[in-house]
């Protein structure tokens, strides 16, 4: 995994169990992820997220999509969820499963190899661990 | 405030027509609403109107007439032509103008949408890692509304099955031949729940509607149908919209509920009151949501709705008569439009074999689309 590089900087901690990294509202508490860029991220204090969490809805992506995907050839249908970090913020991200699917299971995040050097985040059922 | 009127509705069919401009498309429907209207060019005094692939509306003067009138372009997405219809309406209600026109047209390119995360003010791996396809947005709120509230696969197949069986009777629409319901629920899946029937597809088409003052359209001896309101919204906290990375934990209502709320009010009438609605059916579960997001029906309730036919032609409240989304495809810019052109046809009972035989006198629009925008109708005869 040392080998990939992150798709994006800031998406989670370079640490040992990764987290993802938000921001919170100086003002009204309220999280988000990504932490905001630009002018309004100065309203924003960036915090790890909790690194698991519970599947709050999915689908599967039955089709290739198009450009900017930048997903490895040939193309497979991959998991999409929404999971629920209890307190937090609920975050939209790829789960590294596209069967067996259901409201409600627990996940945590992974890390993975998203093709051509680089990696991305994704949540995995703990029963899969 | 004067009172409202549609007095001239034209359309160019919706599909694909092959040579023909996004811009001719509009143009033709212009012209058709003109005659619908008996009037002329040279008559209409402004208009508001829009397409999100096919440019900007203003220059259907090179091709209708350099009469010098204000012609505003409105860009806003899927709500281009509610908003162009807002807009129109608020111009003729303030008695600034008594003869104006809402036009939308639009031609997208076959298959997905696909986005480009900086317009939608979006990091470009939200797009790289394919989380940013509206087909999925429809699917995650859709599996959770289905959990949440017991709406099965079989009402989702329904839901396409009815839209199929309208679009044959329709002559505007792109799909004209029926589908099973076996058919539908074994498609290849899109996205699950989704099968490929219960998806529309971007498409191309025009519409163009022509407004008046209630004092105007007496004058030309036009029995018009009223526009009692027309208003638009973006999204209120904690909304599931197309698009979004995170959500808030604490939930909050839609666009759609904000517009129709304000939508009913200023109508001074309740969805009960209502003989025949258009509601945005992007995919199957996204007409089955909206009907309880405009207060048809309560959450879950659409499972016996469906089971009983209430929302086909003949049932108490027919939806998407035309055939809807699914059956028309979405040109985005023309599709909000389409809608408010077959509650016209409809009011008038012009419909021929997609007539809905109650006769309506009050018919609703709904229309919702990315980054969480709606926009409603309501009309009268």
């Amino acid at each position: 995994m040392t080998a990939l590089t992150p798709i994006a900087a800031g998406l989670w901690t370079d640490e040992a169990l990764p987290r993802l990294i938000g921001g919170r509202d100086k003002q009204s508490g309220r999280i988000v992820f990504p932490m905001p860029e630009g002018d309004s991220a100065a309203n924003y204090q960036a915090i790890s997220l909790s690194r698991t969490g519970t599947l709050w809805s999915w689908t599967v992506q039955g089709f290739e999509p198009k450009s900017p995907y930048a997903g490895s050839q040939p193309f497979a249908p991959y998991g999409v969820g929404y999971v629920e970090l209890p307190g937090e913020v609920i975050v939209e991200t790829r789960l590294t499963r596209a069967d067996n699917l259901r409201i409600g299971m627990a996940v945590e995040l992974a890390i993975e190899d998203f093709g051509q050097g680089r990696s991305t985040y994704a949540f995995r059922p703990v029963e899969d661990i | 405030m004067t009172d409202v009127c549609i007095i001239g509705a034209g359309i160019h069919p919706f599909g694909r027509t092959e040579g023909r401009s996004g811009r001719d498309q509009g143009v033709f429907a212009v012209r058709q609403a003109l005659a619908d209207a008996g009037l002329d060019w040279t008559d209409i005094q402004f208009g508001y109107g829009g397409s999100s692939a096919a440019g900007a509306a203003d220059i259907i003067v090179n091709d209708l007439g350099l009469t010098g009138i204000p012609i505003i372009n409105v860009a806003n997405g899927c709500a281009t032509g509610g908003s162009a219809l807002a807009s129109a309406y608020s111009a003729i209600a303030s008695g600034e103008y008594n003869v104006g026109m809402a036009i939308g047209f639009d031609k997208h390119d076959r298959g997905a949408f696909n986005a480009k995360p900086a317009e939608w003010g979006l990091p470009d791996w939200y797009g790289e890692t394919g989380l940013m396809l509206t087909t999925q947005f429809f699917a995650l709120k859709l599996q959770r509304y289905m959990a949440l509230h017991g709406i099965s696969r079989t009402t989702l197949g329904r839901v396409a099955e009815k839209a199929f069986e309208n679009g044959a009777r329709c002559d505007h629409a792109w799909r004209r031949s029926p589908v099973d319901l076996d058919t539908i629920l074994n498609a290849p899946m899109v996205n699950d729940p989704l099968t490929k029937y219960m998806f529309c597809s971007p498409a191309e088409g025009g519409v163009a509607l022509i407004l008046a003052s209630e004092k105007k359209a007496r004058e030309l001896g036009i029995k018009p149908v009223r526009l009692k309101t027309a208003v638009m919204r973006t999204r209120p906290p904690g909304s599931f919209e197309v698009f979004a990375p995170s959500l808030d934990i604490e939930r909050g209502p839609s666009p759609t509920v904000l517009a129709s709320k304000a939508a009913f009010e200023k109508a001074g009438i309740g969805p009960g009151d209502i003989d025949v609605a258009q509601l945005q059916d992007t995919e199957s579960g996204a007409e089955i949501m909206h009907m309880a997001e405009n207060g048809f029906c309560a959450d879950g309730d659409q499972e016996q709705w469906f089971a009983e036919g209430r929302t086909k032609l003949d049932g108490a409240l027919p939806v998407n008569t035309d055939g809807g989304c699914l059956a028309c495809g979405e040109p985005i810019g023309a599709s909000g439009l389409r809608q408010v052109y077959e509650n016209v046809i409809q009011l008038r009972g012009t419909g021929g074999a997609r007539q809905a035989p109650n006769a309506p006198k009050t018919a609703y629009s709904h229309v919702y689309g990315a980054p969480g925008v709606s926009a409603v109708t309501i009309m009268e005869r």
